[in-house]
């Protein structure tokens, strides 16, 4: 029987379900929430900080793994879903529309990382 | 059987067919004595006993241990021994036969395919090279028993295909108690064949059908878990996946 791909996607879509749990939440409080409630103190979000930042490989790694993981893990799930909900028989359109999607953000994630 | 004048009842509406004569399946309604201790599969049992003697359903064991009477109880995959009718008294209850299997008669289904599906993945043990019986029994420690065991706990109820989205809209699918069973003997010691079980378990047909909808666990009877059963298996051959695309020479695994 033919031997599955799947492995790949569902590998990156494993690894895009545990960033978005674990990382993604830690995200959305710091740069959602408590900047703009003012919890932090005021320099937190300061440009020049965030520049100098992201000035440093490492963080930028950081970035494009919070970024391109789950774009995998989202366009994993649409593409079932929308199997789920009865689009049949277009299986290689899916993946191309969904996963092609996630390679695009990837690239344009690399893109401006690499050119900061 | 209780004084009849005084004993309440309650409403079986059940699903009648037979494809050699009617040309849809419709609803026959029962009345049935209610009885606090009574299963579906009583209130079934004495209908056929009682009442009509033409309704056709499957059962042997009233205990849970055979998987003979699965069926959809309002809507619902579960064993019609184990399903009380006070749970539902005094709605009437629906019964149907097992959702997503072709209809032999009534609530009695086709189970050829599963049987089919379950003899593709091989699911008793597989030695390269069976030793002599001189030789004794091949040991296994509570530790390694402890790994399959619960997935060996499957009765072929079928009450995870009936529940599982996945089964209803791709029939190909080896579907959650085989791939369960499958993982089982992938997980027992004492077996060498899952390079062998991979061929199905690891294709088109096989896991990666299974969008992780959950309900198989769900309606389960032995608490199988063969959504979890998937998920190992899903994690073994993207292990297998990645081991061949970066160590291609490292032979097969």
């Amino acid at each position: 029987m033919a031997k599955s791909n799947e492995p790949i996607w569902w590998s990156l879509f494993s690894a895009g379900g545990v960033v978005a749990a674990l990382l993604i939440p830690v995200h959305i409080f710091l740069t959602g929430i408590a900047g703009p409630l003012g919890w932090l103190p005021p320099e937190a979000f300061d440009y020049a900080r965030l520049q100098a930042l992201l000035s440093h490989p490492i963080t930028r790694l950081y970035c494009f793994v919070l970024i391109s993981l789950p774009l995998f893990h989202g366009a994993h799930r649409i593409r079932f879903t929308l199997v789920d909900l009865g689009i049949r028989g277009v299986d290689m359109l899916l993946a191309v529309v969904c996963y092609g999607a996630a390679i695009a953000g990837t690239l344009v994630t690399a893109g401006i990382l690499w050119n900061f | 059987m209780a004084n009849k004048t005084s004993q309440p009842t309650i409403r079986l509406e059940i699903l009648r067919y037979d494809p050699e004569k009617d040309s849809a399946p419709r609803y026959q309604s029962y009345e049935v004595p209610f009885q606090e201790e009574w299963v579906v599969l009583d209130a079934i049992n004495h209908i056929k006993d009682q009442i009509d003697g033409t309704l056709t359903h499957r059962w042997s064991c009233r205990m849970g241990v055979c998987g003979s009477c699965g069926m959809m109880v309002n809507g619902v995959a579960k064993l019609g021994c184990s399903a009380f009718l006070r749970d539902y008294y005094p709605n009437p209850i629906r019964v149907e036969p097992l959702a997503h299997f072709p209809i032999i008669r009534d609530l009695v289904v086709q189970l050829d395919g599963f049987m089919a599906k379950l003899q593709s993945v091989q699911p008793w043990i597989i030695r390269k090279e069976e030793k002599p019986v001189e030789q004794g029994e091949y040991l296994q420690s509570p530790a390694q028993h402890a790994r399959y065991k619960d997935f060996s706990m499957c009765i072929n109820c079928l009450l995870c295909y009936a529940a599982c989205p996945v089964t209803e809209l791709e029939p190909h699918f080896l579907g959650p108690a085989a791939i369960a069973l499958a993982q089982r003997y992938n997980l027992d010691s004492r077996d060498e064949g899952r390079e062998i079980r991979q061929e199905t378990v690891s294709s088109h047909i096989g896991i990666w059908q299974c969008t992780l909808v959950g309900e198989c666990s769900v309606v389960c009877p032995k608490h199988v878990d063969p959504a979890g059963a998937i998920q190992q298996a899903k994690l073994a051959s993207t292990m297998d996946w990645y081991k061949e695309l970066l160590w291609p020479w490292g032979g097969k695994r």
